[in-house]
């Protein structure tokens, strides 16, 4: 049942179905996001702290004359160590009206993968819930985390956008 | 439509639209009792610049409705006849008018030919009345009234070789002074011309125009006749030789020679006559044929700002009625706008420029600051004494790019008063249509904020000052009952406050009545209770298609309006209060974030943090004794400065900063004062004063607890804004919860 519905859900939004993607790792584990949802890929730098934002926020930076927040996937998703090397990379996701960055360990490249490559990801418990996880793809000995990034960046729990309660 | 729009035309409609725009501004800001000497010709000249090219393109239409406009205010202009208000208000009809038939040729809407007819009709009218009040014959004498005829001998300095030039310029500049009668060359043998000139300038003021060019010795000035010879007449109307392309409409500009032959009357039957056939046979049509059956097409569903469309169509429906009625009465009050007009009256030169290459350089600046971030970092690694020069070079680069910066942003900037400028002609309007006497008074209209804003506000706000006119002010009758002034006042104010700027939109008329609220709430099954607060029983007024109105108006009521409002100011960011009392008045206040402004700062160090105070909330700082921290329950709380006692508030613990608090005796005291509280915030060091250029947080991440904004420091690095006047609301709240 689980596995129908989201085979529907990739079928139906599309966006995720087939295409290129960006990989990325954090800690031992390889995700994989719609290339169009990114703007850019660079090297982390110094950001501003906000007072209250939770911890995986790591703060905000100057792009360009544009404020954007940094949220540390890592310590999101509890993959990988919250160290800052010089590897360390920020991918600059454009999503919906918005503009965030993301830290990851490093990014390893761009995939196209067909339909057939891509499986529903079963239920598991997780660091993140599976509506964020569109699927999984097996590319030769590597399995690829397919996230649905622009849900996951506008969900509540990332504290990004702005609630109600504000 | 098929529409040639060659370059040629998008600057004479640009042109124009500036011409109408400045007349317009000239007209409302008139005194109708006492002109001041340069402002009526200014209003000519506006109206005779608009006539010249619309003619040299052949837009008929628009030469011939200027060109009555002209001719009356030429008269004006000279004394001939005295301003009315019936006058100004006809003008400003009149250009309404030529703003729709500008858009018509431009393409965008179709024309109102009758409304056209109409205010022509209107303004002839308008000149023959005048001129028969007045009494006297009204012949180019009329022109000036006052005037003498000066015979003038002058020579031109021997030997100039632009002479001939010379003497045509001279000329020229005599023409504006009064009117050249005839002008004889030098006759054999002198060099001396001959000019005969009708003029009230004083003789002074003519020997000073004239030593100005001519041989200084040889200038001759007699006053030959008081009455100018009739004769001449023409060359006064010189001036509308440059219409050709609007033959009809000199007809009835001689039409104003006419009672020479008959009886002065006053009599409004003639005049109606005259209103109403005049015109009509001159209706040609030069542009989209289809446009000609002068419907309204205004209904279209237009981008253009629907206020001013709305109201177009019923003053044109209403011009013909007006158009009859004599000078006697004026229909309404005028409406004074009190406030203190802009001195700017957009007379400093200006260039225009396509938006998108300023957002263009405001990139392309940007990306400079942080080049030359980086170039500074990678040279501070250098030996200061080694790389002297080097480091002065790029500490000198540092400040240019700093003020490259500064200024690149500003120039997207714009003082409210672009849009307010355009609320006395809206409030003026109405007023008189719904009989109501209203002061508008602005305020603050030097507040800056961005273009985009600029543009997307004026609707917006128009919505909500002809609400406040139509349901808030009562009629004077109504006014005078309930022992209030029968003028009733709306305050129009901007100003920036935390990070947002405030538009605020006060009247003081009826109030808004909950209880019909609720009623009408409860008829339309909305989901309300008696126990609601005001605040959200005043939300409801912005539900879609809410309307308490007892009857339905052609300028409100029908419940469009307000929702759309909300929505617009929701679009942009910005949020919308209503506070009212019944019988007291309303004030809306429409609070928008800043996209782009400047902002001064000072910035303070918090655990190796900056933020940034803006100054105009500072009061002072100091850094704190131990005698002045007093303990409320074991715990520093208070500070006590020349014997006042403020509630500290430890910035660290607001910001919640990593590492551990210094003691109060180690920082600076910064002292706030927001809304007449006055706070002691505590920072760890003064760092320095900056004008700061304001970011949107929210664009990107959302609102956070007294931040208001961020901006970019000179390294590229991000600094937050604090917003004292939520700090101190927090603090007190803290306080509350403790208690």
């Amino acid at each position: 049942m689980v596995d129908a519905n989201m085979q529907m859900t990739v079928a139906q939004e599309g966006r995720v179905v087939a295409g290129e993607f960006l990989t990325f790792t954090l800690g031992g584990e390889e995700y994989a996001i719609d290339i169009l949802k990114v703007q850019e890929i660079r090297g982390y730098d110094a950001v501003t702290r906000i007072a209250g934002a939770p911890e995986f926020i790591k703060g905000v930076i100057n792009l360009r004359g544009i404020i954007v927040p940094i949220v540390d996937l890592r310590i999101k998703f509890k993959a990988g160590t919250a160290e800052f090397t010089p590897f360390t990379v920020v991918i600059i996701l454009n999503v919906g009206a918005r503009v965030v960055g993301v830290v990851v360990d490093g990014v390893s490249d761009v995939l196209t993968l067909a339909p057939e490559q891509i499986r529903p990801a079963p239920e598991f418990s997780s660091a993140i819930r599976t509506e964020y996880i569109v699927g999984l793809a097996s590319v030769g000995e590597r399995m690829l985390i397919l996230l649905d990034i622009e849900r996951l960046m506008s969900a509540s729990e990332m504290a990004l956008v702005d609630e109600a309660i504000l | 439509m098929s529409f040639d729009m060659s370059q040629f035309h998008a600057v004479f409609f640009e042109e124009s639209r500036e011409h109408l725009e400045s007349m317009e501004s000239l007209l409302l800001a008139v005194d109708i009792a006492a002109p001041e000497s340069g402002d009526l010709p200014a209003i000519f000249r506006a109206a005779h610049s608009i006539k010249g090219s619309a003619a040299t393109f052949g837009f008929t239409d628009v030469a011939e409705l200027t060109h009555v406009m002209e001719t009356l205010l030429d008269l004006v202009r000279n004394g001939a006849i005295t301003l009315t208000e019936e006058m100004v208000d006809a003008c400003l009809a009149a250009g309404d008018v030529l703003r729709n038939l500008l858009d018509a040729h431009q393409g965008h809407c179709e024309a109102d030919r009758a409304a056209a007819e109409a205010i022509r009709a209107r303004l002839s009218v308008l000149a023959e009345e005048a001129q028969r009040a007045v009494g006297g014959a009204p012949s180019a004498s009329g022109a000036h009234k006052r005037a003498r005829t000066y015979q003038l001998g002058f020579a031109m300095l021997p030997g100039d070789p632009q002479a001939d030039e010379s003497i045509a310029n001279l000329i020229t500049e005599l023409k504006e002074l009064g009117e050249v009668i005839d002008a004889r060359p030098p006759v054999d043998g002198t060099r001396v011309w001959s000019v005969n000139l009708a003029s009230d300038v004083d003789p002074e003021t003519l020997r000073t125009v004239l030593e100005f060019v001519v041989d200084s010795t040889s200038v001759t000035i007699d006053v030959i006749d008081t009455a100018p010879a009739v004769p001449q007449a023409e060359a006064a109307f010189g001036l509308f030789d440059d219409a050709p392309g609007a033959p009809a409409a000199e007809e009835t500009a001689y039409g104003f020679f006419e009672p020479l032959n008959e009886p002065a009357q006053t009599n409004t039957s003639e005049d109606l006559g005259y209103g109403f056939f005049e015109p009509v046979p001159e209706a040609q049509p030069a542009t989209p044929p289809e446009a000609s059956d002068g419907s309204y097409g205004f209904f279209e569903p237009l981008p253009q700002p629907a206020a001013q469309a709305e109201h177009l169509a019923p003053a044109a429906a209403a011009k013909l009625e007006v158009a009859p009625r004599s000078t006697t009465t004026a229909p309404t009050q005028p409406t004074k706008d009190t406030g203190a007009r802009p001195v700017s009256k957009s007379d400093a030169s200006s260039i225009r420029v396509n938006i998108e290459r300023v957002d263009q350089m405001i990139n392309l600046v940007g990306e400079l600051v942080i080049t030359q971030a980086m170039i500074s970092q990678a040279a501070g690694a250098l030996d200061p004494v080694l790389y002297e020069r080097l480091h002065h070079g790029i500490a000198l680069l540092e400040r240019n790019t700093r003020d490259l910066q500064e200024s690149v942003m500003s120039i997207r900037m714009l003082p409210i008063s672009t849009v307010f400028n355009r609320f006395p002609r809206v409030v003026r309007d109405l007023s008189s249509k719904l009989g109501k006497r209203v002061e508008l008074v602005t305020g603050g209209e030097n507040t800056e904020l961005d273009k985009g804003l600029v543009e997307l506000i004026a609707d917006p706000l128009t919505h909500l000052i002809r609400n406040s006119l139509d349901h808030g002010i009562e009629l004077p009758e109504r006014r005078r009952e309930a022992g209030k002034s029968e003028t009733g006042r709306i305050n129009l104010r901007a100003y920036h406050q935390s990070g947002n700027i405030v538009i605020e939109v006060a009247d003081d008329g009826a109030g808004l009545n909950r209880s019909r609220i609720l009623a009408k709430a409860r008829e339309r099954g909305l989901p309300v209770s008696d126990g609601m607060t005001d605040q959200e029983v005043f939300q409801l007024i912005f539900e879609p298609g809410f309307s308490t109105a007892e009857q339905v108006t052609d300028v409100s009521g029908r419940g469009v309006g307000m929702d759309v409002v909300k929505r617009n100011i929701s679009s942009l960011g910005g949020r919308i209060e209503l506070e009212s009392m019944l019988g007291v008045g309303t004030r809306i206040t429409v609070r928008l974030p800043l996209t782009l402004a400047i902002l001064d700062g000072m910035s303070v160090g918090l655990a190796g943090e900056t933020y940034i105070i803006p100054l105009d909330y500072v009061v002072e700082s100091l850094q704190p004794t131990p005698a002045m921290l007093k303990a409320v329950s074991g715990v520093e709380r208070l500070l006590d400065v020349r014997g006042e006692y403020l509630p500290i508030i430890d910035l660290h613990e607001a910001f919640d900063t990593p590492g551990d608090r210094s003691a109060y005796e180690g920082g600076i005291m910064v002292i706030l004062e927001s809304d007449g509280n006055k706070v002691a915030a505590f920072v760890d060091a003064l760092i320095g004063q900056h004008q700061v250029v304001i970011k949107s947080l929210e664009a990107n991440y959302r609102r956070v607890p007294g931040i208001s904004g961020a901006t970019i420091m000179g390294d590229g690095h991000v600094a937050l804004i604090v917003d004292p006047p939520q700090l101190v609301s927090m603090a007190r709240r803290a306080g509350q919860g403790a208690a």
